[in-house]
């Protein structure tokens, strides 16, 4: 058994004794909950909904793949694998895909060359950015997000960036 | 935000489809990406309807608002103008937490949650405009938080690494340094259009 397997059970469980020894409607409070959760969920569903149909045709439409081969050589210049071209374009726009693109890094070069690594590195260290920012701002009313976008984009480039130097480095 | 990046995706898939010549498979994706989109959505409802259900337990219990108690010193400096213990500061605590513990699906409900508990504390006159609060809050979960990053070394593990583990370092100076920048570039941005206002 894996520690990281104690935690949720833990905190429910936790939860719950506390809420009893402090004579909360445990129940009540959360049947409520989950009543406001659907809620949440159907006022977020059009955004997510846009999102997986832009990013999934984006994926089928071979993009990443032909903006891949026209990164590569500038990448290979700077010192970062080209072959982690595709999982930097990817991350950002979809959890699945940016896996799919990591396992066959993994495959091809091997998961302890420098490529392998470096793709660690960055799928350990990064979010599904548009994924999150979708969700995140369909919660609320504000629909002009100003400067998150940049600033979640910024975080990215220093995390691939990073993630080579650091490989390198220390590895 | 969403218009330029659902025009954007679709138009440049659209102009990629045509020199790649998958204009076949670009239409058979629209299909299968909406029903794909509707399973996503049903197994998130089943993620946000249990971890709003624990955490409105927790709440109404007053265990939230002694995490968020603990929390506070550190988080106020991030978020300014929130009330101190409030449900706000309660969720975005919740968030944080469960992004270091590596609780990507928890996480998600919570900052959900957050945000709109920053949007009623704050009543902004403008609630069309994100207040800078809700960008750091963003901001910092499109970077990642998480200790330990299990995906990618029982990915490793699987693949034949023999030290899956090994990159945990370069992972922590990568997310540090990632998700420092990003603060680094609200807070510029912020103080821009201030400059501007005036």
């Amino acid at each position: 058994m894996n520690i990281s397997d104690l935690i949720i059970p833990l905190i429910f469980a936790g939860v719950l004794i506390y809420g009893l020894c402090v004579r909360t409607d445990v129940f009540a409070e959360f049947t409520e909950g989950v009543k406001d959760g659907l809620k949440t969920v159907y006022e977020i569903f059009p955004s997510l909904f846009c999102l997986v149909i832009s990013v999934g045709v984006f994926r089928a439409s071979g993009g990443a793949e032909l903006l891949t081969s026209a990164l590569s050589p500038l990448l290979g210049a700077v010192g970062f694998p080209p072959e982690c071209a595709e999982l930097m374009l990817l991350r950002p726009f979809s959890g699945s895909g940016a896996i799919a693109v990591f396992e066959r890094v993994l495959t091809d070069c091997g998961a302890d060359s420098f490529a392998g690594r470096t793709a660690s590195v960055i799928l350990g260290s990064s979010e599904t950015t548009f994924y999150t920012l979708s969700v995140y701002f369909a919660a609320v009313r504000a629909k002009k997000t100003r400067y998150a976008l940049f600033c979640a984009l910024v975080g990215d480039f220093v995390c691939a960036a990073v993630s080579a130097v650091t490989v390198k480095m220390l590895l | 935000m969403m218009k330029w990046i659902m025009t954007g995706l679709i138009l440049l898939s659209v102009i990629f489809a045509a020199v790649t010549g998958r204009m076949d498979c670009l239409s058979a994706a629209f299909l299968e990406e909406c029903s794909g989109a509707v399973q996503l959505a049903l197994s998130l409802a089943g993620i946000i309807a249990l971890w709003s259900g624990i955490m409105r337990v927790a709440q109404s219990s007053g265990l939230t608002g002694k995490l968020a108690g603990i929390a506070e010193p550190v988080l106020s400096k991030l978020f300014g103008g929130l009330e101190r213990g409030g449900r706000a500061m309660q969720y975005i605590t919740l968030n944080i937490t469960a992004n270091i513990l590596g609780l990507g699906n928890a996480s998600t409900p919570f900052g959900i949650a957050a945000m709109r508990e920053i949007e009623r504390e704050e009543r902004s006159p403008e609630p069309d405009r994100a207040s800078h609060n809700m960008i750091v809050l963003t901001v910092m979960n499109t970077a990642s938080l998480q200790l330990i990053p299990t995906t990618a070394a029982a990915l490793r593990l699987a693949h034949g690494s023999t030290d899956p583990m090994e990159i945990l370092p370069c992972v922590w100076i990568t997310s540090v340094s990632a998700l420092t920048a990003a603060l680094t570039a609200a807070a510029v941005c912020r103080a821009v259009s201030r400059r501007k206002l005036r």
